[in-house]
């Protein structure tokens, strides 16, 4: 082979990645998971070309699902207690948690692989800091600490993804410091540290690519967790300000109708469960495919 | 005639994968009678232990037998029901495997775990399972068997476990022993008591036993007879005189000439190894497996059809071999072809360590330790090194665990920093400059090979990146198009073809990872090559290559090597100069002919003597230690080896370090024994008189 040919031989990064994205096939409850986002993320970007009403448009309140007014159209899953098109605000409602959630798991990871690489890279004293601050904010029930920050900071989407962010980041902390305490052992490490590679290299090219596996696998898991949070945020009207449609919202506001007209609080809760459970399945998914080869 | 306590015929083991049925094994056939010991040899993947598993009938999910019968005592294997094997195994078949921390149970204390075995088989109470328990770990050579009994595994060492599990496995009076490379986990000097103790089974306990191992010196030493096989066959057979004097397979020959003996020689007689790689087990060859690795390949007749096992005579157990030219070879003119390096003679001095000292600090931080004030402790892992490397030279550095060699290596690299002591590289004092404080020309031009193969690449990134990537650091090529062509002509100086640039370590053999890592050390134009361990991990056929490897790319740089090894017969091929260190001191140095040859320091004697040796024109005298490295923490105030010496002199050994004494300038021996008694020492090995006669006293001459 001619060095040219070594040269174009080279696959681009893409294909790689997108080459091993496709493994999931062999494991089908992954498949399933990935099919269930695959429809949500399609119902939130066709949302303004799908919904068959605005989100917001009243219509005739409590209607049932399949109720049809002429000559406006059909009410696939009935209306709510303001005469809003459920199914529209359940389309619209998918961009909010889509957007939101994956938001909120990225920020929460990139602080909790800085605090773990260098909890774990670094040891010492950095260590013992990191460590210790992540237990006090772990040691908060969870919830409080969400209401506490979103009632000082006001309900606004960015202050969810700081919210989440905050109570998240020690735990992805504990995870990617585990790794990297037996990552760093290995003898590429000490090949790049007796080079003299600077500990920030070290950190991120030499260490983290290895800790990939599990940490994607978690955050599969984690988004779905947020999206529950964004959920119940909303549930305790913390969500995002109304009218915007928002799925934890629209099962606060029609609970107490919840007896009388049950399909106003059943269809916004199956979304919820439906999106959550296919980031578990495709969790549980990637977990048995990487575990296969 | 007695029924054999195993008989195996025609067995074929295969695997079942997504890729359809792989055969593991094929054609197995094996007799053995009550008392003996045969011996499985072959390197990783040629299926030893698949057999092993196969005769406990216990080949897991995915394996299966597929043809043949597994008779024991008469009785076969393959058809019997689960009660019947749940009943044979560990009762009249026990098993001895690899890692002894691995066999025992970390929360059961040793006497419990020991009892289980006849209170499961026998019904016997405690009392009774306990008492034999102790009786079986004197029989195993276990000084304070009651201590024993009473300790959890993790408060013995390596080699008392190793006992343990052989005591375990003896307690039920098995009949057949199965033992799969009990010792490659431990140091030459405790391997060499389980292989005396191995050796001793079949007429102390009569059992019979099946030893797999890919050490061809331990089968010599342990086995009545052996089976060398490849690629899944046994590929010759025979009495330990046959296969190891009248080898008649090209593998067998090739595997002998691929292991340092003691007539080796880097300059006259140098190793040579087989070419190629071991088949995967879906892609063997048409014909005989070994062909394509083969120097006396006929195309034609080799690649024709299956190769049958051939006898070479008519008795009843004959010397068989899967060779179908094996008597059309001329065996005795047979030559490899081998490059021969030429003598390289020592230049300026590259490196001068002089008392050069290592503490770690440990601080205890329990509550106790505060309370009594003192909670600095020391582990000293060096201790006063004193010695030179010049250039051009390889200097070994030799000992095992626990010596403080890997230490040493550490400072030197600079990942670490020496607590006293200097240490001059090229002039500059490093031993207080840690790697970040060093120019990049110091870092460069001081590099290292590292142990394990598959630790070595970060499997993340492509290996052209990661040569490209020491390139770039040390500045010796900017340009991207330079950086490229450097990294071809690194690929091509370890031998690996080009395109391998491209790609990731998972896709790479133990050997080619470990020629990368070569590479990768190379790619600064080093003064100095630190190689740690390098080929211990890898097959006996790719060792071969890689270490002549690393010799003539230190030929071709004049680079200095500092090689880091407990294999003294590796050491002794490779090396001008040896360190001997035990527990972080220097206990003998010399060149390698003045350290192989008496005088001998005891420590150095003990090692030579627990080298296994598969030349069988050599005898060597054994010497076994006893006990146990003693702990860093607290260091003996007097000799460090004085515990375990075979030549203990009295107090003076315990409380007074020992002299230097030097008998030939630049040799010097650390002991108390007066130095004209260490010279009337007999040499360890030595040529038996009825070879060829002439150069007797031998060794390192």
């Amino acid at each position: 082979m001619t060095d040219n040919a070594i040269r174009s031989a080279r696959p681009s990064k893409i294909m790689q990645y997108l080459r091993r994205a496709a493994l999931i096939r062999e494991s089908w409850v992954g498949s399933i998971g990935l099919g269930i986002i695959v429809f949500w993320v399609a119902m939130a970007l066709l949302a303004p070309l799908l919904a068959p009403f605005p989100p917001n448009a009243q219509y005739v309140p409590f209607m049932a699902p399949g109720f049809n007014l002429p000559p406006t159209g059909t009410f696939w899953l009935g209306t709510d207690h303001l005469g809003r098109d459920i199914l529209s605000r359940l389309m619209w409602g998918a961009r909010t948690v889509l957007f939101y959630a994956p938001l909120a798991t990225f920020c929460a990871y990139a602080v909790g692989i800085l605090m773990g690489l260098a909890a774990g890279y670094k040891r010492g004293w950095i260590d013992d800091v990191l460590s210790r601050s992540a237990d006090v904010i772990l040691s908060f029930p969870i919830l409080v600490l969400y209401v506490v920050i979103i009632t000082t900071f006001g309900a606004s989407g960015i202050n969810i993804v700081l919210a989440v962010t905050f109570a998240s980041a020690p735990g992805i902390m504990r995870i990617v410091r585990g790794l990297v305490l037996d990552l760093r052992n290995r003898d590429y490490v000490a090949a790049a540290q007796t080079r003299g590679e600077s500990s920030l290299y070290i950190m991120f090219v030499e260490i983290l690519p290895n800790a990939r596996g599990p940490l994607i696998v978690d955050a599969c898991l984690r988004v779905g967790y947020v999206i529950i949070t964004i959920g119940v945020l909303g549930f305790l009207g913390l969500g995002l300000p109304p009218p915007d449609p928002d799925w934890g919202g629209m099962v606060n506001e029609t609970r107490g109708m919840a007896m009388s007209f049950p399909h106003m609080t059943i269809f916004p809760c199956i979304a919820i469960s439906s999106l959550v459970l296919g980031f578990n399945l495709l969790a549980d998914g990637l977990r048995e495919v990487s575990l296969r080869d | 005639m007695t029924v054999p306590i195993l008989e195996i015929k025609d067995l074929c083991l295969s695997y079942f994968t997504r890729a359809g049925e792989i055969p593991a094994v094929v054609d197995f056939n094996l007799t053995l009678n009550e008392g003996e010991t045969a011996g499985l040899v072959g390197e990783s993947g040629c299926g030893k232990s698949t057999v092993a598993l196969a005769i406990m009938n216990y080949l897991g999910d995915n394996g299966g037998i597929v043809g043949g019968s597994i008779k024991f005592k008469g009785r076969d294997i393959v058809t019997m029901s689960k009660e019947e094997l749940r009943r044979l195994r560990g009762a009249d078949i026990a098993m001895v495997y690899q890692e002894p921390m691995a066999a025992l149970n970390p929360s059961m204390t040793i006497g419990r775990q020991l009892a289980e075995v006849p209170i499961c088989h026998e019904g016997v109470d405690m009392a009774t399972a306990l008492k034999r328990a102790e009786e079986l770990l004197d029989a195993v050579r276990l000084p304070d068997a009651k201590r024993i009994l009473a300790a959890y595994p993790h408060q013995i060492s390596g080699g008392q476990q190793q006992r343990v599990v052989i005591a375990m496995a003896l307690l039920s009076k098995p009949s057949l022993l199965l033992l799969d490379e009990p010792t490659t986990a431990l140091d030459v000097t405790v391997e060499a008591g389980i292989v005396e103790l191995i050796a001793d089974l079949g007429h102390d306990f009569g059992t019979s036993n099946l030893y797999i191992s890919h050490n061809l010196g331990l089968i010599r030493e342990t086995c009545d007879r052996v089976f060398v096989m490849y690629s899944g066959e046994v590929v010759e057979e025979g009495s330990i005189d046959e296969v190891f004097q009248s080898t008649r397979h090209p593998y067998t020959t090739g595997l002998f000439s691929a292991i340092p003996m003691p007539g080796s020689d880097k300059y006259d007689r140098p190793l040579v190894p087989i070419r190629g790689q071991l088949p995967l087990p879906h892609l063997r060859p048409k014909g005989c497996n070994f062909g394509p690795r083969c120097d006396h390949f006929e195309a034609g007749r080799c690649d024709n059809r299956r190769i049958p096992l051939d006898r070479l005579s008519e008795a009843p157990r004959p010397h068989a071999v899967r060779c179908i030219r094996w008597d059309e070879i001329d065996w005795e003119a047979y030559r490899p072809d081998v490059t021969m390096v030429e003598q390289m003679e020592p230049g300026e001095r590259v490196l001068r360590v002089e008392e050069m000292q290592k503490y770690y600090e440990i601080t205890d931080r329990s509550f106790a330790a505060m309370l009594r004030g003192k909670n600095i402790r020391f582990v000293k892992a060096n201790e006063s090194l004193s010695f030179d490397a010049r250039r051009q030279q390889t200097v070994a550095i030799v000992g095992e665990s626990g010596c403080g060699k890997s230490t040493f290596a550490k400072v030197l690299m600079g990942l670490e920093t020496a607590t006293e002591g200097r240490i001059r590289f090229n002039g500059d004092d490093i031993a207080d400059l840690p790697v970040e404080q060093r120019s990049p020309e110091q870092i460069g031009s001081l590099q290292m090979v590292f142990q394990n193969p598959n630790e070595t690449l970060n499997p993340s990134h492509t290996v052209g990146s990661q040569i490209a990537r020491v390139i770039k650091k040390f500045g010796i090529e900017t340009d991207a198009r330079k950086i490229e062509q450097r990294v071809f002509k690194l690929l091509d100086t370890v031998k690996l073809p080009r395109d391998f640039a491209n790609r990731r370590p998972r896709q790479l053999s133990g050997g080619q990872k470990q020629r990368v890592g070569i590479a990768r050390a190379f790619a600064g134009n080093p003064a100095m090559v630190i190689a740690d361990e390098p080929v211990s991990a890898l097959d006996v056929s790719v060792q071969a290559a890689v270490t002549q490897l690393l010799m003539e790319i230190q030929r071709d740089h004049g680079t200095t090597l500092l090689f880091i090894s407990h294999d003294l017969s590796v050491v002794r091929y490779l090396a001008d100069r040896i360190v001997v260190m035990y527990l972080g001191q220097i206990m003998e140095q010399g060149t390698t002919d003045e350290v192989f040859s008496p005088p001998y320091h005891p420590y150095t004697e003990a090692l030579l003597s627990a080298v296994p040796i598969a030349d069988t024109s050599f005898e060597k005298r054994r010497i076994v230690l006893e006990g146990d490295l003693p702990s860093a923490m607290n260091t003996p105030p007097g000799c460090p080896f004085a515990s375990r010496c075979q030549r203990h002199l009295g107090d003076i050994c315990d409380t007074t370090p020992p002299p230097i004494v030097e008998p030939e300038p630049g040799h010097r021996i650390a002991c108390h024994i007066p130095l004209a008694e260490l010279q009337a020492v007999p040499p360890v090995f030595s040529q038996k008189d009825d070879g060829d006669g002439g150069d007797t006293p031998v060794v390192a001459a």
